[in-house]
C-alpha cells in the first residue's frame, strides 16, 4: 500500500495545480483595472472532486484494472460477411442506401434544415474523402488542406464574380486550380519528412488565407464575396424570377416555386459528387498508384528499392487530395452565395482531419460515418455547441491512444507470416 | 539620412525584442524535437497558458495591495513557470508518452488533438476575449533629434533581453554541467543506450518537456507585459513563429534556436516597417518553407543521415 501513495499524491497536486489556476480563477477586465473572480462554489466542488478522484485512481490503480477488463471493442469489419455471396449483400446494400439517400429529401421524413444539414454533411464528406488520400493512404500529414478548399471555393466565386462562368463549367477549373496548388506547394516540399511537411503545410494554409484576407481589391478582403450564383439544372435556374434569356425550374414543368427546391436540388448535387468521388477514389486505390501510396506509407526505403519515385508518388496523392478539395470548395461557394476568409481558417483543417482520423486512416465508409457524428452532433445538442473543439481534441488524443485504426478501420488484403509456435 | 538610420535601429530594437522572445518558446520545441524527435505541437498553448497565469498572479498580487514592482514580477514568473511546467509535464504523460515508439504520425495528431483541447480549455475557463493588463514598468530612453525620428528604448524592451539572456545562461549552464543536462544530452544522442546505462528516460524526456514549458512561460510573461493583451488564440501563431525559428536555426540544436528567433523576430520587424505589417506573417512562413528546401539541417543543425 506503501508504494502507490507518493505516485497518487503527486498525480493529485497535479490535477489540482491544472485546474484550480485555469478554472477556479477567472481574469475580469473593470475599466483600464484588472481583477480576478473566483469560479462558482461548483467549479471549485468539481475541482476538489476531480483531484479526489485522480487520487483514489492512482492509489488503486492496479487492483482497479485487474478487476475491470476493457472489452475488446468489436471490429466491425468482421461483422460484414465476406466472400462472394457477401459481396452481392454488400452492394445490395450500397444501393439501398444510396437510394434512401436520394429519395429521403422528398418523404416527410425531412425538412429544409434537414437536408441543408446533410447538405453540409456530404461537403465534409467530401473533403474527408480527399484529405484521406493524402493523409490516410499516403501517410503525409497535411495541415493545411483547407487551403485547397480556399482555392476552389474562390477560384469560383471570381470566375462567377469577372467572366460570368458558370458552375458547370467552373466546376472542373476549381479542381484543377486546387491540384495546380497542390503540385506547385508539393513539388518542393514533399522531399521533407513527415513531420515538417505537416508545419510547412500548416504555413501555407496560413499563407493563403493572409492573402485571401489582405488581397482587398480582387477578393473582397475581410468582406468576403457575396452574391455568388447557384447552380443551374440543364440552364434552369432555381430562383422566382429567371434572369435574362434563361428559365426558371418551376416555370418550365409549371409547378408552383418553393425555395425548397433548390436545397433539395443542391442535395442532390452533393450525393452526385461525393459519389463520384467515392467512385474515383476506389479506383485509384486499386491502380498502381494507389497501391504505390500505401506502399509508400508503410515503407518509404522499401518502396525507393523497388524503384518507385517517392517524390512523384506522393506527389500524384498531394495533387489529387487537393483537387477533390477543390471541387468541394467550388460546391461550397455555390451553395453558401457568400464566402469570406473566415471559412478557411486552421480549425476547418483540423476537423477534416478529426473526420479522417476518427473514421479510421484510409477507411472510406469510416469516414463517411465519421463526417456524419461529426457535423450532425454538434447540431443536434445546441449546448454541446460550445464544447465541440473541445471534444475534437480530446477525441483526437484519445482516438490516438487507444484505437488508432479508427471507428472502421480499413481491411486490407494481405497475408500474415507465421511466427513463433505456429511457424512450421 | 540619421532620420532612416534611427528608424532603422528602432525597427532592429522591436526586432530583437520579440525574436528573442521566440527564442524562448523555441528551445522548448528543440529540445523536445532533439530527444523524441517528434514536434510537440502543444507547445504555443503552453505558451498562452504561461501568459494568463502570470496576468492572474500580477492581478492578484496588486488586488492585495503589493506596491513593490520588482516582487510582482518575480513571483509571476515562478508561479508561471511552476504552472506551465506542471502542463508540460501532464501533457506529456497524458498524450505522448502512451504512443512513444509508435509511428510519429500518431505522436504529431496526438500533439494537434492536445493543442486544440487547450485552446478550448482555456477559451472556456476564461472567455475568448481580450484581456488588456495596465502597463506595469513606463518609460524608457529616447535617442535620436526629437524634431525628425525619436527612436526608443523602454525599460520594458530592456528586461526583456536581460531575462531572456539570464534564462539562456542559465539553461547553457544546466545542459553543459549538470547530471541532468548531461543526461538530456545523451538521451538526445541515443535515446536506447542512455536507457541501457541505468538512466531513466522517461524522467529525462518529462524533464525536457518541463524545462521547456518553464521557458515558454518566462516568453509568457514578458511578451504578456510587453503588448499588455492576452487571449486564448495568441498560442497558434506564437507557437508557429517559434517552431519557425527553431527550424531556421536547425531543430535539435539550442543555440540554433537563439540565433533563429532573433533572426525571425528582426526579419518580421523590418518587413512591418519596410513592406507591410500585414505580410509579416507570409514573410515568416515564406522564410519557413525556404530555409527547409535549401537548408534542411537549419542554420546551425547537423545535418541528418538517416539509418536504416
Amino acid at each position: 500500500m506503501n508504494r502507490p501513495l507518493y505516485p497518487a499524491i503527486f498525480a493529485a497536486v497535479v490535477t489540482l495545480i491544472l485546474t484550480s489556476m485555469m478554472l477556479g480563477i477567472q481574469l475580469k477586465t473593470e475599466g483600464i483595472n484588472l481583477t480576478l473572480q473566483s469560479a462558482s462554489d461548483f467549479t471549485w466542488y468539481s475541482i476538489a472532486g476531480a483531484t479526489l478522484a485522480v487520487f483514489l485512481f492512482q492509489l488503486y490503480r492496479e487492483p482497479l484494472s485487474n478487476l475491470i477488463k476493457l472489452p475488446e471493442l468489436p471490429s466491425l469489419t468482421s461483422i460484414l460477411p465476406a466472400g462472394k455471396k457477401g459481396n452481392q449483400l454488400k452492394n445490395l446494400g450500397i444501393a439501398f442506401v444510396i437510394a434512401a439517400a436520394l429519395i429521403w429529401p422528398f418523404t416527410d421524413f425531412s425538412n429544409r434544415g434537414a437536408v441543408d444539414l446533410a447538405t453540409l454533411t456530404l461537403i465534409y464528406i467530401m473533403l474527408g474523402l480527399g484529405l484521406n488520400i493524402v493523409v490516410g493512404l499516403a501517410g503525409l500529414l497535411d495541415l493545411g488542406y483547407v487551403a485547397f478548399y480556399a482555392v476552389g471555393a474562390y477560384t469560383y466565386a471570381l470566375l462567377s464574380l469577372y467572366y460570368d462562368v458558370s458552375f458547370w463549367i467552373a466546376l472542373p477549373i476549381c479542381g484543377l486550380f486546387a491540384a495546380t496548388f497542390g503540385f506547385l506547394l508539393g513539388f518542393p516540399v514533399l522531399r521533407l519528412r513527415g513531420d515538417y511537411l505537416a508545419i510547412v503545410t500548416l504555413g501555407f494554409g496560413e499563407i493563403i488565407r493572409i492573402l485571401l484576407l489582405n488581397w482587398t481589391n480582387v477578393t473582397g478582403g475581410p468582406n468576403g464575396i457575396s452574391r455568388i450564383p447557384k447552380p443551374d439544372l440543364f440552364g434552369l435556374e432555381f430562383s422566382r424570377r429567371a434572369s435574362e434569356g434563361s428559365m426558371t425550374f418551376h416555370e418550365y414543368f409549371g409547378i408552383d416555386y418553393d425555395p425548397s427546391h433548390k436545397v433539395i436540388f443542391l442535395y442532390l448535387l452533393a450525393i452526385v459528387l461525393v459519389l463520384i468521388t467515392l467512385f474515383v477514389i476506389n479506383r485509384l486505390t486499386r491502380m498502381p498508384i494507389g497501391r504505390a501510396w500505401e506502399a509508400l506509407r508503410e515503407d518509404e526505403i522499401a518502396c525507393r528499392s523497388l524503384g518507385l519515385n517517392p517524390t512523384v508518388v506522393k506527389l500524384t496523392a498531394f495533387t489529387i487530395g487537393a483537387s477533390f478539395a477543390g471541387f468541394a470548395g467550388c460546391f461550397f461557394s455555390a451553395r453558401q452565395g457568400f464566402i469570406s476568409p473566415e471559412s478557411f481558417v486552421f480549425i476547418e483543417s483540423a476537423i477534416i482531419l478529426a473526420i479522417v482520423v476518427l473514421g479510421g486512416m484510409g477507411s472510406q465508409l469510416g469516414i463517411i460515418f465519421a463526417a456524419i457524428i461529426l457535423t450532425v452532433l454538434p447540431e443536434l445538442a445546441r449546448e454541446f455547441q460550445e464544447y465541440r473543439m473541445l471534444m475534437f481534441g480530446l477525441l483526437m488524443v484519445f482516438m490516438m491512444i487507444w484505437r488508432p485504426q479508427g471507428l472502421i478501420p480499413k481491411s486490407r488484403p494481405h497475408i500474415e507470416i507465421a511466427t513463433g509456435e505456429n511457424a512450421r | 539620412m540619421l532620420e532612416a538610420f534611427f528608424y532603422f535601429v528602432q525597427q532592429l530594437l522591436n526586432g530583437l525584442t520579440i525574436g528573442s522572445t521566440y527564442a524562448l518558446i523555441a528551445i522548448g520545441y528543440t529540445m523536445v524535437y532533439g530527444i523524441v524527435g517528434m514536434i510537440n505541437f502543444a507547445h504555443g498553448e503552453v505558451y498562452m497558458i504561461g501568459t494568463y497565469v502570470a496576468f492572474i498572479v500580477i492581478a492578484g498580487l496588486t488586488f492585495l495591495g503589493l506596491e513593490s514592482l520588482p516582487f510582482i514580477f518575480l513571483a509571476a514568473l515562478l508561479v508561471s513557470m511552476m504552472v506551465a511546467a506542471t502542463y508540460g509535464f501532464a501533457i506529456e504523460r497524458v498524450a505522448y508518452r502512451p504512443l512513444r515508439g509508435g509511428p510519429r504520425l500518431l505522436a504529431l495528431i496526438s500533439a494537434i488533438g492536445m493543442s486544440i483541447f487547450l485552446q478550448n480549455f482555456v477559451r472556456l475557463a476564461q472567455g475568448s476575449r481580450d484581456i488588456a493588463m495596465p502597463t506595469l514598468i513606463t518609460g524608457g530612453w529616447t535617442f535620436g533629434s526629437p524634431e525628425t525620428f525619436e527612436a526608443s528604448l523602454s525599460y520594458m524592451q530592456v528586461i526583456i533581453f536581460v531575462v531572456t539572456l539570464i534564462t539562456m545562461g542559465a539553461l547553457t549552464l544546466f545542459i553543459s554541467r549538470s547530471k541532468w543536462g548531461r543526461a538530456c544530452r545523451s538521451c538526445s544522442q541515443d535515446l536506447g543506450m542512455t536507457n541501457l546505462l541505468g538512466i531513466n528516460t522517461n524522467n529525462i524526456i518529462a524533464l525536457t518537456f518541463v524545462v521547456g514549458a518553464a521557458l515558454a512561460a518566462v516568453a509568457g510573461l514578458l511578451l504578456g507585459m510587453y503588448y499588455g493583451v492576452v487571449n486564448p488564440y495568441i498560442g497558434f501563431i506564437a507557437g508557429l513563429k517559434a517552431f519557425t525559428a527553431a527550424v531556421l536555426g536547425g531543430i535539435g540544436s539550442i543555440p540554433g534556436a537563439m540565433l533563429g528567433g532573433i533572426l525571425l523576430g528582426t526579419t518580421e520587424a523590418m518587413t512591418s516597417a519596410y513592406f507591410s505589417s500585414e505580410y509579416k506573417d507570409v514573410v515568416a512562413f515564406g522564410l519557413l518553407i525556404l530555409v527547409l528546401l535549401f537548408r534542411p539541417s537549419g542554420l546551425l543543425g547537423k545535418p541528418e543521415v538517416e539509418k536504416i
